[in-house]
């Protein structure tokens, strides 16, 4: 029963980070339909710029906004140097930029930064809350984890809904040429969901990162298969999808590595793509009709 | 070509670039005759005209190994067996148009195979290991080939990835059969006596295990590019060209979509099960580290850099994978950089040349020389009929 509690418990959390990066994710596709498979190493390198400043002597806070703003700054570049070209072309010929982009960035990591495994540490205690004599897998790192994720949701969610900008860029998303008609500067608007993406990406990978207290070049690889399989799982145009979507996998993720075993939990993500990719393909959340060209 | 286009997928630029994948891979599907304009010598029969340019390779290859020292030999051996892996990729992105970054995976299936079946007292013959393990791994190829058939474009790239991140946790989880994080040592077969004294006769150097295994690769890499290329120019590969190019055409002219996919990655799988049993010799040891992402990312490099869809071009890519990681990691060594540190600054170079590849020349090394080629002579043919 301890073990059923702490491994919900520990799936939420995970889960939550899953969501933000399916989130980030879902944003790219949504404006260009391209799926970033960049996303995790862009993460992991703002990531360890932040990690190098705190082990600089900085506050874990300034490492945490530098990565945020380095996010926004690598997002807007890349999304106007190299995604430009390629968008609205092939779908193949995107797909290999963001790859080329993922084995770039990764190895730009590890000459940087080396090979080693480094210790990162979180910015709230990360010993459990107790109920009585018993354990919680939730501690004050955990509720900031949870909270930063809230936070990014409420804040998308304000952006979308409340703002003329928001109302441009889901403009730009639906339709380009009738929103560039009505004057809204396109162009821009998907530079931003590229920037805004590549925050949420940083923040994933800086939550992440606390949570498994050690990281590699290589420590989102993982990440970003998981936000794929979750972002799908929602249906990759749904933003609430994506959230619905992270936390379910999050938690079968959690009782498979629990029960099953560690190694088994790459193996388990990819059943569980493969099994809504045939059964529902559109998501969980589809309404739209799939049609052909 | 798009099974999801919702109004937000075609914006104003989509139009103009729609065919462009099928400019960028005509090029370097267009077969050597009419590439070169039907002056050349070699025969217009496809079959002989194979046949000799595998005499000519395979010469070649022999003279290459026995004219290099032993280093450069197994070198070889890394080349072959990318070479082998690409070349069922290139069939596969290629020519079907279907993009897999799982082969990685699928390599590890062909090598635990080889590694699980050489390790034992008295071995099988080294062809049936092999044909084992081509067998193997063309089920688990059909298998995700099925899976693959209904998806496209990142939906298959992210369905791949989430392969090859999660089929070496087998290897982890079965930790007593197949080995955990160390992974299976593969002993190596016996050179048979007959090589040893072909080797002295013919060049007076010692047949070493080396060399005999540099011999097995480069001979699977020849047999399997063979086979692949009467395929592609065949009816199979015409077939498959169509489901690329034109799903409804294709559909409407009677071919199945979804048995043509499989067959792809079938075929596709089959020629990584060979590259994986080529790894486990040639390496001597297979263990999940060696079949990350970074090896199915890898192959996709030289098929992109070479040009998708042409055999030569993942032979020049496979190439490339084995010798700018050396020269390289010299050159960052030089720059007073650790090793391991060293060696990532390849993999730096290759994605930015992924990217660089697809913005500005996205039919490859082969395939852009072949546009060139092709565009001279048009225009050439063009002065004549005015003139």
């Amino acid at each position: 029963m301890q073990q059923f509690v702490n491994l919900t418990l520990g799936g939420v959390i995970t889960g939550a980070v899953y969501a933000a990066f399916a989130l980030a994710l879902v944003l790219i596709w949504r404006s260009t339909r391209i799926v970033n498979f960049a996303q995790g190493a862009m993460g992991a390198l703002t990531t360890f710029i932040a990690l190098s400043l705190i082990e600089g002597g900085q506050s874990y806070w300034v490492g945490l906004v530098v990565a945020l703003l380095a996010g926004l700054v690598i997002g807007a570049v890349i999304e106007r140097v190299v995604i430009r070209p390629v968008e609205g072309g092939p779908e193949l010929n995107a797909v290999i930029v963001t790859l080329g982009l993922f084995i770039a960035i990764q190895a730009l990591i590890s000459v940087l930064f080396g090979v080693n495994q480094r210790a990162f540490v979180a910015p709230f205690s990360t010993i459990g809350f107790k109920a009585g004599d018993f354990t919680l897998a939730l501690s004050p790192n955990t509720l900031f984890t949870l909270g930063a994720v809230l936070l990014v949701m409420v804040g998308l969610t304000a952006l979308f809904r409340f703002t003329r900008v928001g109302l441009a860029m889901r403009a730009s998303a639906f339709g380009q040429e009738v929103a560039r008609l009505l004057g809204v500067r396109v162009g821009r608007m998907l530079t931003l969901g590229w920037a805004l993406a590549a925050v949420v990406g940083s923040l994933a990978g800086m939550l992440i990162a606390a949570e498994v207290t050690f990281v590699a070049p290589t420590f989102m690889d993982a990440l970003i298969v998981f936000g794929f399989v979750a972002a799908v799982l929602g249906g990759l145009d749904s933003p609430i999808g994506a959230v619905v979507g992270g936390l379910l996998l999050g938690l079968a993720l959690s009782y498979v590595r629990g029960y099953l075993g560690d190694e088994l939990v790459g193996l388990a993500a990819l059943v569980v793509l493969v099994v809504v990719l045939l059964v529902r393909p559109g998501g969980l959340f589809s309404t739209t009709q799939t049609r052909r060209a | 070509m798009s099974d999801l286009q919702t109004p937000a997928s075609s914006p104003a630029s989509g139009a103009a670039t729609s065919d462009a994948p099928t400019t960028a891979t005509a090029a370097s599907n267009a077969s050597s005759v009419q590439a070169t304009g039907g002056r050349t010598l070699l025969p217009r029969n496809t079959l002989l005209r194979h046949l000799l340019v595998l005499v000519l390779c395979a010469v070649g290859a022999v003279i290459l190994l026995e004219s290099t020292d032993l280093g450069f030999n197994a070198q070889i051996g890394y080349v072959a067996f990318y070479a082998i892996a690409a070349g069922g990729l290139t069939l596969l992105t290629g020519l079907n148009g279907q993009i897999s970054l799982g082969h990685g995976a699928l390599m590890a299936v062909g090598a635990y195979t080889t590694a699980l079946l050489l390790d034992v007292e008295e071995p099988l013959p080294l062809v049936v290991i092999f044909l084992a393990a081509i067998a193997l791994t063309s089920l688990v190829g059909a298998v995700v080939g099925v899976a693959a058939a209904r998806l496209h474009g990142p939906y298959l790239a992210g369905a791949t990835l989430a392969l090859a991140v999660g089929l070496p946790g087998l290897a982890l989880y079965f930790r007593d059969f197949l080995g955990g994080e160390q992974g299976l040592t593969v002993s190596s077969p016996d050179r048979p006596d007959w090589f040893v004294e072909g080797i002295r006769t013919l060049s007076g150097n010692s047949a070493s295990g080396v060399k005999w295994i540099a011999y097995i690769a480069v001979a699977c890499l020849l047999v399997t590019y063979f086979l692949l290329a009467n395929l592609m120019r065949s009816r199979i590969g015409r077939t498959w060209r169509a489901v690329r190019d034109q799903e409804v055409a294709a559909e409407l002219s009677g071919i199945n979509l979804g048995t043509w996919r499989v067959l792809a990655f079938l075929v596709s799988a089959a020629a990584a099960g060979l590259a994986g049993a080529v790894l486990a010799l040639v390496v001597r040891l297979t263990a999940p580290t060696a079949f990350t992402i970074v090896l199915s990312l890898s192959l996709l490099t030289a098929i992109v850099i070479g040009g998708l869809g042409s055999l030569l071009g993942a032979l020049i890519g496979s190439a490339l994978l084995v010798f700018l990681p050396r020269a390289l990691r010299d050159a960052g060594e030089s720059l007073d950089m650790d090793a391991a540190q060293a060696a990532e600054i390849s993999y730096v170079v290759y994605g930015v040349i992924l990217v660089l590849v697809m913005l500005f020349a996205p039919a490859g090394l082969v395939g852009s020389i072949r546009l060139a080629w092709m565009k001279q002579r048009a225009r050439r043919a063009g002065a004549r009929t005015r003139g």
